[in-house]
């Protein structure tokens, strides 16, 4: 067995014709993983014990046989960001150094249910709050398609590992772009699906009404899959849809002919030469699998960074206060007062970019401040919505390039806020409209980085996504 | 920059000015389960042990509204007739507090469930005024911490997370209220409302119904209202009534003395009896307020309302009326029977059991009230059932048995528990209805009494109440007083 090749239909067929056991196979991962995480510092923590007794139970139902579930075997890496009963989750921040959480989020528990084999933390930007995973406080993680650059953010773990072969699947967090754009940096597939589809119970929030529970994989197929599993409504999350959950694998088998592709114009200029002629080159591919390409325009999209750096903010300044230092873990040891407590603690544990969020949060809440931005902010994402509903009138779906430019140097944009802010452009319209969309690898650049297309559809279209994202893979082979 | 209070107002000069007065009441929901989460909704248990990931705050927990916190928030508008929105809105109350741990309470702010209700109270000369309701929202309420009694209270504070996530509704009046008295009866009203509806039990002593104060003073005549002062911790209905003195007090000897009244929130402090500033309008919280994102709007359609309100049990106001006009009760026994839902339930019960509500009514407000007073014990506590009580008034109004008679056996019911009718026939009671036993005794009372009955015949006709009561005493109690009235008339002729 090779893990760093492994897909989940191979672990599938190996487990069923005996050319392995889950139990070998999660001894394998997790040595695998041991020793190449020093490269890239994506996992904070492996799960040796818990992957091991999944994979056990795996192998026992195999030996009654029973089917031991469509995830059976297959070691998947979580977010940092999203619990995991008795496994330290830290969301990368010095808050949560010892945070064990007493309860799993309702994505792991169906993820181990269906026989997956949660295998590691991904590392990830503090909070999720960044585009680099350079906000770590537990330290960068590096691209492992080159070693210099940045796996891109938040989901930066996440995405390194399944580009890493240490896991064959992983689940990020997406609230502005945090799983498409380190898929498209470390060129592997990340999807976010439609808001409300996969329950945010037990996901920690950064700005609930964006943030995304979604899969990374290795190829298309393999993301839908942990999709299908991981969807669904969800009685303890009061914003998961009711909206049954279709069989995302006959979708993809069907073919793309005479699809209706949308590419908003917004979206194209200003797009670095490299990157846009990959993308360029994705959609001569999408037309020649007879797809129709059009031109529409998203006319809002200028104002959705201002717009989202209102909402996810002010949403973040208040999500984030329950880190006080009354519980979990950290409280500053200087402090004497409760007053000391709340500003020493916070102040001393919190990094730079969550500072950064959450007195502009609590700046734009403030009383005389609220209907100039927060309302007006709300009002424009409206807007942004508008232009979603009207361009999908009109077409099936929407290609765009995921970021402007590939996976850049660790330390780079570290002292440009706006810089890194802008690295979101393509992605964060996308959340604040609710709609799926997702990164397929779409060619590399010239000095070999990864270049991500990214296909947008309609609400509870993740059929229509996958079907052309399918295609696109079956014709380009870009992905494994 | 300490200064000197000004003195209190004397009564001359708090004669000059119209306090207004409006309240801010939470109301803890009497549910199953917490508002957010299938926590019991229930005290008592060792601290930090009746909780859950949702109600401790813990990241990546997310509320889901329980359907029960909204029925009983709708049943609680209702019964101050407030119109309940189709669409209404939770939103974050932002603050930093050790009780509070998600760090915001969720709570309902531009569009809470109801709005525009009034309650009405009866004032001293008996006229009838209208308190606005302005607005009644949901929340959740916070935690506790413990300041002393501990070891090491000193140097820390304790808290106890097991009321996180009780549900509350928060119920705003207008400043329609002119005294501390006219506070107190809305206050009164407003806790007979809730706990007829069953929403709450509304105990203020367990923190299930709370009350602040907004008050301010003018001129008598002025149309402005002067500035207003918040006072918390009014946590009975004597400190409701003591704080709002004291505060109007105050507050006219600040203006008397050619001060200025400064917007404030106010602590009642009932060991002194004065209310105390706590902070400035300066200092005063920006909560921050914003649409929760994690629960949907709150969507109340025609028919759930329409199900709710069919499924309610009678306001008191509504019982009151339907008494007196269905029973034929007095307007001051109808008030008393509907003190407590509990009582008027009881004597509902008594009423149809005995066929004769009248006379029921004057058994629960006499002499059963008067066994409940003398034990300390309240309605629901009766060692004699609603429907015992009812057999009794019921064999008085049969004639089986007189009223003297009912007078014995009532305590003996008290003491055992027994049936009326199994007591008459233990010890013989029963009222005389063999009127030739009747008439033998009365022959017996007339023979022996030839002073009183020349008094009789000689035109003093009022002489008859001893002979009844002679035949009374004679029969045991058992003759019916009417009968021995009719008969003895014949006979003194």
């Amino acid at each position: 067995m090779n893990v760093p090749t492994l897909t989940i239909a191979g672990i599938q067929e190996g487990l069923r014709s005996r050319q392995f056991s889950a139990a070998e196979l999660a001894s394998e991962a997790l040595k695998f993983a041991a020793a190449e995480n020093p490269k890239t510092n994506a996992y904070l923590l492996l799960s040796e014990e818990r992957a091991i007794q999944a994979a056990r139970n795996v192998d026992a139902a195999l030996a009654r046989g029973e089917d031991p579930g469509v995830l059976a075997g297959v070691p998947i890496a979580v977010k940092d960001v999203i619990v995991t009963k008795g496994l330290r989750t830290t969301c990368g921040s010095r808050l949560l150094e010892h945070f064990v959480p007493p309860y799993d989020a309702t994505a792991v528990e169906r993820m181990e249910k269906a026989g997956a084999l949660i295998v590691g933390k991904a590392n990830c930007d503090e909070f999720a709050m960044g585009s680099s995973n350079e906000n770590s406080a537990f330290g960068p993680v590096r691209n492992p398609v080159a070693p210099d650059r940045v796996p891109g953010g938040s989901s930066g773990g996440s995405a390194a590992v399944v580009a890493q072969g240490t896991a064959v699947a992983s689940l990020g967090s997406d609230t502005g772009g945090s799983i498409r754009q380190p898929a498209s940096f470390c060129g592997v597939v990340g999807v976010t699906p439609t808001y409300g589809r996969v329950s945010r119970y037990g996901l920690v929030a950064f700005a609930s009404s964006l943030d995304h529970i979604g899969p990374f994989a290795r190829n298309v197929h393999d993301a839908a899959l942990l999709l299908q599993v991981i969807a669904g409504r969800d009685a303890r999350d009061a914003t998961s849809a009711f909206a049954p959950v279709p069989d995302y694998r006959q979708s993809m088998q069907q073919d793309v002919k005479g699809l209706r592709i949308g590419l908003p114009k917004e979206y194209f200029d200003g797009l670095g030469d490299e990157t846009g002629l990959q993308i360029r080159k994705g959609i001569e591919l999408l037309r020649s699998q007879g797809c129709e390409v059009v031109e529409v325009s998203l006319p809002h999209t200028q104002y959705a960074i201002a717009c989202y750096y209102i909402i996810c903010t002010a949403e973040a300044s208040s999500n984030l206060a329950r880190y006080d230092g009354v519980r979990y873990t950290t409280r500053s040891a200087n402090a004497k007062t409760m007053i000391d407590m709340y500003r020493m603690t916070r102040g001393e544990a919190f990094g730079a970019e969550c500072k950064r969020r959450i007195m502009l949060g609590t700046y734009v809440l403030s009383a005389g401040y609220y209907d100039a931005y927060y309302l007006k902010a709300q009002k424009v994402r409206a807007l942004i919505a508008g232009d979603f509903q009207r361009a999908f009138e009109k077409v099936d779906a929407l290609v765009t390039p995921v970021s402007p430019f590939p996976a850049f140097k660790l330390g780079e944009k570290l002292d440009d806020p706006i810089q890194m802010y802008l690295s979101d452009i393509y992605t964060i319209t996308g959340d604040l409209a609710g709609v799926p969309c997702m990164s397929v690898p779409c060619g590399v650049t010239r000095e070999g980085l990864p270049v991500g297309m990214q296909i947008l559809t309609r609400h509870f279209d993740e059929p229509g996504m996958f079907r052309l994202a399918a295609a696109f893979e079956r014709a380009g082979g870009f992905s494994v | 920059m300490a200064t000197v209070a000004p003195p209190l107002a004397t009564p001359e000069q708090i004669a000059k000015y119209e306090p207004v007065i409006g309240l801010e009441v939470h109301v803890q929901l009497g549910t199953r389960t917490k508002i957010f989460c299938s926590c019991p909704n229930e005290f008592g248990a060792a601290p930090n042990t009746n909780v859950c990931p949702v109600c401790l705050g813990m990241p990546g927990a997310l509320p889901v509204l329980n359907k029960e916190a909204v029925e009983l928030a709708m049943q609680a508008s209702l019964a101050l007739h407030c119109e309940v929105r189709n669409t209404s809105i939770f939103a974050r109350k932002n603050y930093f507090y050790p009780d509070l741990p998600k760090g915001y309470q969720i709570s309902q702010y531009d569009r809470p469930v109801a709005e525009h209700g009034w309650v009405e109270i009866e004032l001293a000369d008996g006229t009838k005024k209208r308190i606005g309701v302005t607005r009644l929202h949901m929340e959740d309420d916070a935690g506790k911490n413990t300041h002393d009694g501990y070891r090491d209270s000193d140097s820390y504070s304790y808290v106890d997370l097991n009321r996180c996530g009780s549900p509350l509704a928060e119920i705003v009046s207008e400043p329609d209220m002119r005294s501390s008295e006219e506070a107190f009866q809305y206050l009164t009203e407003l806790k007979l409302a809730m706990q007829f509806t069953g929403v709450s039990n509304c105990d203020m002593e367990k923190g299930n119904l709370r009350c602040d104060a907004n008050v301010s003073v003018r001129l008598k005549g002025a149309e402005k209202f002067g500035t207003k002062a918040e006072i918390k911790n009014l946590n009975s209905f004597r400190f409701l009534r003591q704080a709002i003195d004291y505060e109007i007090a105050r507050q006219v000897g600040v203006l008397e003395s050619g001060g200025k009244v400064v917007q404030e929130t106010r602590l009642y402090n009932p060991d002194i009896d004065e209310t105390l500033s706590m902070r400035s309008k300066e200092e005063a919280h920006d909560y921050r307020y914003f649409p929760e994102p994690d629960l949907v709007p709150l969507q109340i359609s025609d028919e759930w309302l329409a199900r709710v309100k069919a499924g309610m049990t009678e306001l008191p106001a509504e019982r009151r009326k339907r008494f007196v006009e269905e029973y034929g009760l007095r307007e001051y026994d109808a008030q008393v029977l509907t003190a407590t839902r509990e009582l008027a339930e009881y004597y509902e019960e008594a009423a149809r059991v005995s066929g004769d509500p009248k006379l029921a009514a004057n058994w629960v407000t006499g002499d059963l009230a008067g066994m409940l007073k003398a034990e300390g014990k309240e309605i629901e506590d009766s060692r004699v059932s609603a429907a015992r009580l009812g057999e009794l008034a019921g064999l008085i109004a049969k004639g089986e048995l007189t009223g003297k008679l009912a007078k014995e056996i009532l305590p003996k019911m008290w003491e055992s528990g027994d049936a009326p009718r199994a007591i008459m026939e233990r010890e013989g009671l029963k009222a005389m209805s063999d009127t030739g036993e009747i008439e033998k005794i009365i022959e017996q009372v007339i023979a022996g009494n030839p002073k009183q009955v020349e008094q009789y015949k000689g035109g003093k006709t009022s002489v008859i109440q001893f002979f009844v009561g002679q035949v009374m005493k004679a029969t045991r109690g058992q003759a019916n007083p009417a009968t021995v009235t009719e008969v003895l008339k014949q006979k003194l002729g």
